[in-house]
């Protein structure tokens, strides 16, 4: 479980998150909402340290990460998988390289049980035999996967999505959230998911976390975010037309 | 000024991250491998190039400067080694490898770093600066003196092939002069520099790559402000150093 304890983030005059108190579950699909510039991202990175919160406390199993030294976070860090938006394969390295990085840099298993491995987490992300490719050799829902497999590779207690769904066509983005569901269950994952896709917020949101303006403004499940009167929710979650009129089907059938 | 005073100090800090204790022996040896492959190695046409052309152009400018009839023929010899050794090598040579390696190596680490490939590495619990900035500061420190070795040993011959297919002087004349008042130091000066441009180069440029803004223009002016800075540095450096070794 990862807690989140009173955190402060300030980019020079730009308060970005305020006093952000939140826990994200073990075994569950946890999802950050919220629009654009609403401060999901850089919550994120401050739980993986990428930045340092001015006040409040980041808690992995209870420890806090945040006034850690560097040796301790680079333990922590080991059991942190992290999907990019962009998907940050090291493209000077093919497919099978990316994913054996994290083995070969922390693990001392020898070659064939690191190429097991590697095959195991390629197989699972449905990519086997394309060990050879380089991501630009790669489309964009297989560069998603191939950081999914690397994000695996070294089995984490913790994985980290940034919007996972980006740039994906909305089928590919399906089979996306699908693996990471079928991944956070399988290997008993706390799972962070950044998102805006409201595709994304009802298939997988075991918890979701809503910012708005930098704070916490609500938090619950895919069912009743759908429901809730929380205006800054609707006008999110309805944001289109189309959601806009299956809101109001939704009313029809309850009455 | 303040700007100035403040990058010294981040590079400052930077180079103490650089330095240290590599995650594991076997990863960096390979990486120091890549670095020495794709700094050095890939250089070394340019270099031959180069030197061999700079070589014939000093002595050919040197025969066509020599009016005096009381100066000998070997002069040529003389100031081509001279000048090569001195100079032209260690000192034009990293110039040109400050605009080859210097860009390189800043937009690759600036690409890295828009495209959170840095990021995923620190992430993972890799020191990002320590995995890919040390292995290309010791490829450097240790291929470059090599390479000016070689461009040292290439301008000579250059000079040798200007003035015999020009037929200003003759093989023995030329090579007589090339040893003529030889000293080692002046070999031991020329690689102390080539060692100090190699670092400056390099981690120069790393340091405008590793804190590039986001942005494929922001990549581009890291590269060019590495390509500058790490010549103006090289300049500087030369002058001290010219003073401290020969004075």
């Amino acid at each position: 479980m990862i807690e989140v304890r009173g955190v402060n983030k300030t980019f020079a005059d730009n308060h970005v998150l305020h006093d952000i108190n939140t826990k994200f579950e073990k075994g569950k699909v946890n999802l950050i909402i919220g629009q654009s510039g609403s401060g999901k991202s850089v919550l994120a990175k401050c739980m993986v340290g990428l930045h340092r919160p001015e006040t409040g406390m980041i808690l992995y199993e209870g420890e806090n990460f945040t006034d850690m030294d560097h040796k301790e976070r680079v333990n922590i860090r080991k059991e942190i998988g992290m999907l990019f938006q962009g998907s940050a394969l090291f493209d000077s390295m093919t497919v099978e390289q990316n994913v054996m990085f994290p083995l070969t840099m922390f693990t001392t298993m020898t070659k064939k049980e690191k190429l097991d491995r590697v095959n195991f987490c390629l197989e699972r992300v449905n990519l086997d035999g394309k060990n050879d490719l380089y991501p630009a050799e790669c489309s964009g829902g297989m560069q998603k996967r191939i950081g999914i497999a690397r994000a695996i590779s070294m089995n984490p207690k913790y994985l980290f999505c940034d919007e996972p769904n980006s740039g994906l066509d909305p089928l590919t983005a399906i089979v996306i959230d699908n693996l990471i569901k079928e991944i956070t269950y399988e290997f008993d994952t706390t799972t962070i998911v950044i998102t805006h896709d409201m595709n994304s917020v009802i298939e997988i949101g075991d918890n979701i976390l809503f910012i708005h303006q930098g704070r916490n403004w609500w938090e619950g499940n895919s069912k009743g975010i759908l429901t809730t009167d929380n205006k800054e929710i609707s006008e999110f979650v309805y944001a289109s037309d189309f959601m806009k009129e299956i809101r109001t089907m939704m009313k029809e059938k309850r009455q | 000024m303040f700007q100035l005073i403040a990058n010294i100090g981040k590079y400052m800090s930077m180079i103490l991250a650089v330095f240290s204790k590599p995650e594991k022996g076997s990863v960096f040896r390979a990486r120091l491998f890549e670095e020495i492959d794709f700094i050095g190695i890939n250089s070394i046409i340019i270099v031959a190039l180069m030197s061999v052309f700079m070589g014939g152009v000093i002595a050919l400018q040197t025969a066509s400067n020599m009016d005096s009839p009381w100066l000998p023929e070997y002069t040529i010899g003389y100031i081509t080694r001279s000048s090569t050794i001195l100079e032209f090598s260690p000192t034009i040579i990293c110039l040109i490898l400050a605009g080859k390696v210097g860009s390189n190596v800043a937009s690759e680490i600036g690409t890295m770093k828009t495209t959170e490939q840095i990021d995923a590495l620190e992430i993972m619990g890799v020191n990002s600066l320590g995995y890919l900035v040390l292995p290309k500061i010791m490829g450097a420190v240790i291929f470059f003196p090599i390479l000016i070795v070689f461009s040292m040993g290439l301008s000579l011959v250059g000079g040798w092939l200007a003035v015999l297919l020009s037929g200003l002087a003759s093989t023995e004349t030329y090579v007589f002069g090339i040893r003529s008042f030889f000293e080692v130091g002046d070999i031991t000066y020329a690689l102390v520099k080539t060692v100090v441009f190699a670092f400056l180069i390099v981690s120069i440029a790393s340091y405008y790559g590793y804190y590039t803004k986001v942005g494929a223009v922001e990549v581009g002016k890291s590269a060019t402000k590495a390509v500058v800075s790490s010549s103006i540095a090289i300049l500087i450096s030369n002058f001290f150093l010219t003073q401290m070794f020969l004075l």
